[in-house]
């Protein structure tokens, strides 16, 4: 009786079920092959996070990705005046949150690496590219680089999945995938 | 010392009642459907914006709700319970005196003082920063102080507890080792010191900061540390709605553990592992390691999820065994079939056991996955997952302990037993689908704390796909379904204390069956028998959990590449 203390006083000497041991076992190997998926997706899968993060000071941020949209500006958006920037294939690819929005437009090419920089300006924001699904969180100070190979084309759209403030569910921005 | 007049005896359960512990253990309660009510109905207010057609509450006021719905529901209610289990499992139990009732009444006084703080700033609107409160968003410091108040309140509660047991062990009041049951609880008590002290090492700077004193506050180290607490604080839950489960198997069936050594072990991988794995919160963030992620989420929360899975099959093994050996012994499930699904106690417990496990568990793990976190964080998938946990677990779990310790704390009858048979199921069945439609939703990509999924006010616009808001409109209906199930608990509840008719002391009420502790006695000591019929069930489970597991691998594999 679980509200009883035990009624075997040296509990700990009782056989233990069959049931019981079968199950720890099992129980066991399945945690140990969980374990073992994820050094092995970092070996062999196409889908890892980088670890690769900065310290920064958010307005030295903001000159960097301003520098890089200048640069490599290729147009503007009509309806919200955000630039376009088209970041050379393999190299940097700027992108900032800030509340509410993503800055800039960026615009890539299908099959083509980009070493992605994201970071905030002011609260914690969060990228989650729509209607891929991928969702990184995106702190102020830090600077966080992966490297981001799109494989599909077409408008895909960052929502901010952190809530940042009274204007969180406004804040959107947009990637474009062209196929070269 | 003890005055013997300080003691009740329970008629109906044999139980002496230490009498200044049963005030505690009444206002803690009391206070815990309180705020059960004051965060359900922020929770359907919640609900009812997010579900796109009603789309009831104006922005600020959504963003105020959902952080007074997180605050009142996860903090406040959760953890006033679990002071009453606290003094249920060390004084009760152990029959023995409550350790300075004074100090424990200190304990209630902070920890009320602190929730109302903490209300009072969100509703006038200065803290709407979620319960996370993540920096650099500031909220005004009675918010932080309310919660720091209200922890040292839980704090010196757990002292309360430890001190019960020394007492009982230096006045012998019980022989051997102390029962499974307080175990357990001494576990939830030991992770909370943990939980509060990551607390405390967080929220004072954060309340400095928040008054100006102190200067800064790195982002990334707040969440660390803030996880150190709430991530621990789930395994508070996890091991008092566990040692609710072995209780009420053991009220209701005279249900004995299979062994005591596996059941006691389960509960002591949680204090080695759980409370430290707080890296499943922290997945897609800049400036972690993988390695550590890996480590973190591994080597510390597998084998405290080995831990979950052992309890998985004890729990309902126990019960099996206790109905065999009563001979309920036809085929796999005939103990199962015929146990009392009319009783809110029992139906209660096993669809908290079950809707966990399923719900909550499975979906645990595999969002735990470094790489899978990234389709999943910070959608509502998350929510789905934690009212998979919480809701139908932890919550589910103590309404149903509820409908046996009312009755006895208040003696009185308990009041509509004809709704109490189906208020489990309401709740149960209501917010189980609330959780799979989240995550539903949330696997489509559908944001959690997002007041307007179709982006109407923002310059560049998205469209969610029809299934996503199909999802989210059955995520609104079934809110409905659970929040009436909440508020049916509450009614009983409520009614039974204030109006129930006094406890008729011979004839047991008919429906829901009152337990005997006494008469569990008699079937108590059951042999320890094999279990087939939950073993079946167990690899039902881990058949699911496998499948699941692959399946959202299966969905990463086909993201864009990253590295
Ligand atoms: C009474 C029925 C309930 C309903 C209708 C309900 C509904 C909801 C909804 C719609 C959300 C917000 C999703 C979002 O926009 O992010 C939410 C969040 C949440 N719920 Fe519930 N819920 C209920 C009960 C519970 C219970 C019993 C618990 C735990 C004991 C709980 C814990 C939470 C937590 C921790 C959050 C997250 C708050 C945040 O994001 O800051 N809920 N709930
Ligand atoms: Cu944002
Ligand atoms: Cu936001």
């Amino acid at each position: 009786m679980s509200i009883f203390p035990p009624k075997e006083r040296l509990w700990w000497n009782e056989p233990i079920e069959r049931s019981e041991v079968l199950w720890i076992g099992l129980a066991f190997v399945w945690a140990m092959i969980m374990f073992a998926m994820m050094p092995f997706w970092h070996l062999s899968g196409g889908q890892n996070l980088s670890n690769e993060a900065y310290r920064v000071v958010p307005e030295a941020y903001g000159q960097k990705v301003e520098a890089a949209a200048a640069k490599y500006k290729v147009g503007e958006d009509k309806a919200s005046g955000l630039p376009i920037v088209r970041p050379p294939v393999g190299g940097d690819a700027y992108m900032l949150g800030r509340t509410y929005e993503w800055w800039p437009i960026l615009e890539l090419v299908k099959g083509q690496s980009y070493r992605l920089h994201l970071s905030s300006m002011d609260m914690m924001h969060g990228f989650s590219l729509q209607p891929v699904n991928i969702n990184i969180q995106v702190h102020p100070d830090y600077e966080h680089v992966l490297t981001l190979t799109p494989t599909t084309s077409g408008e895909f759209t960052i929502v901010c999945n952190e809530f940042c403030g009274i204007g969180h569910h406004v804040m959107t921005g947009k990637i474009r995938v062209v196929d070269k | 010392m003890t005055a013997t007049n300080e003691f009740r005896v329970c008629p109906d359960t044999g139980f002496r009642v230490h009498l200044p512990a049963e005030a505690l253990m009444k206002v803690n309660a009391v206070a815990a459907v309180v705020f059960l009510l004051i965060g359900g109905i922020f929770g359907l207010l919640v609900a009812l914006t997010r579900w796109p057609a009603v789309h009831l509450l104006p922005a600020d006021l959504f963003y105020m709700a959902l952080t007074a719905h997180g605050t009142d529901i996860l903090l406040v209610w959760v953890i006033f319970f679990e002071v009453a289990v606290l003094y249920f499992a060390s004084s009760v139990l152990l029959n023995c005196r409550l350790a300075t009732p004074k100090l424990a009444w200190l304990a209630f006084a902070l920890m009320m003082i602190g929730a109302l703080f903490a209300n009072y700033v969100i509703v006038i609107g200065q803290a709407s920063v979620m319960f996370t409160s993540y920096v650099p968003m500031r909220a005004h410091p009675l918010f932080y102080l309310g919660l720091i108040l209200f922890a040292v309140g839980a704090l010196i509660a757990c002292g309360v507890f430890f001190g019960t047991l020394v007492i009982a062990k230096r006045e012998r009041t019980y022989e051997g080792s102390i029962p499974l049951v307080t175990f357990g609880a001494m576990v939830a008590a030991i992770i909370a010191v943990f939980t509060i002290a990551s607390g405390a090492v967080i929220l004072i700077p954060t309340l400095l900061w928040s008054v100006g004193i102190v200067s800064y506050i790195d982002p990334l180290l707040y969440k660390v540390i803030w996880w150190g607490m709430g991530h621990s604080s789930q395994q508070i839950n996890v091991s008092a709605q566990i040692a609710i489960w072995y209780a009420i198997a053991a009220i209701l069936f005279g249900a004995k553990p299979l062994s005591e050594k596996v059941s006691r072990g389960a509960f002591l991988l949680y204090i080695l592992f759980l409370q430290i794995a707080s890296a499943h919160h922290l997945l897609v963030e800049p400036g972690l390691s993988s390695e550590y992620k890996i480590w973190n989420t591994s080597y510390a929360m597998y084998l405290a999820v080995l831990a979950s899975m052992i309890h998985g099959l004890t729990v309902p093994g126990a019960i099996e065994a206790a109905q065999r050996k009563k001979g309920y012994n036809k085929g796999l499930f005939e103990w199962l079939r015929k146990a009392p699904w009319g009783n809110p106690v029992f139906s209660g417990m096993f669809l908290s056991l079950v809707l966990f496990g399923f719900l909550g568990g499975i979906t645990g793990v595999t969002m735990g996955v470094e790489q899978i976190n990234l389709i999943i964080h910070n959608t509502i998938y998350v929510v789905g997952h934690f009212h998979g946990t919480v809701a139908v677990g932890t919550t589910l779990a103590f309404m149903a302990v509820s409908y046996f310790v009312v009755p006895f704390l208040w003696q009185k009858e308990l009041v509509m037993p004809g709704l109490a048979k189906w208020q489990p199921y309401l709740f149960g069945i209501g917010m189980g689908f609330v959780a799979v439609f989240q995550m539903g939703a949330g696997t489509l990509g559908v944001p959690r704390r997002h007041w307007d999924m179709s982006f109407a006010d923002a310059v560049l616009k998205f469209d969610f796909s029809a299934a996503a808001y199909l999802m989210m409109a059955l995520a609104g209906i079934f809110s409905v379904i659970g929040s009436i199930g909440a508020l049916a608990y509450i009614l009983i509840m409520v009614g039974t204390i204030l109006f129930g008719e006094p406890k008729r002391a011979a004839a047991k009420a008919p429906a829901p069956a009152q337990p005997s502790a006494a008469e569990s006695v008699r079937h108590g000591s059951a042999g320890t028998l094999e279990v087939p019929g939950t073993f079946v069930l167990a690899l039902v489970f881990l058949t699911t959990f496998v499948l699941y597991y692959y399946v959202n691998w299966k969905y990463l594999s086909e993201l864009w590449l990253m590295k």
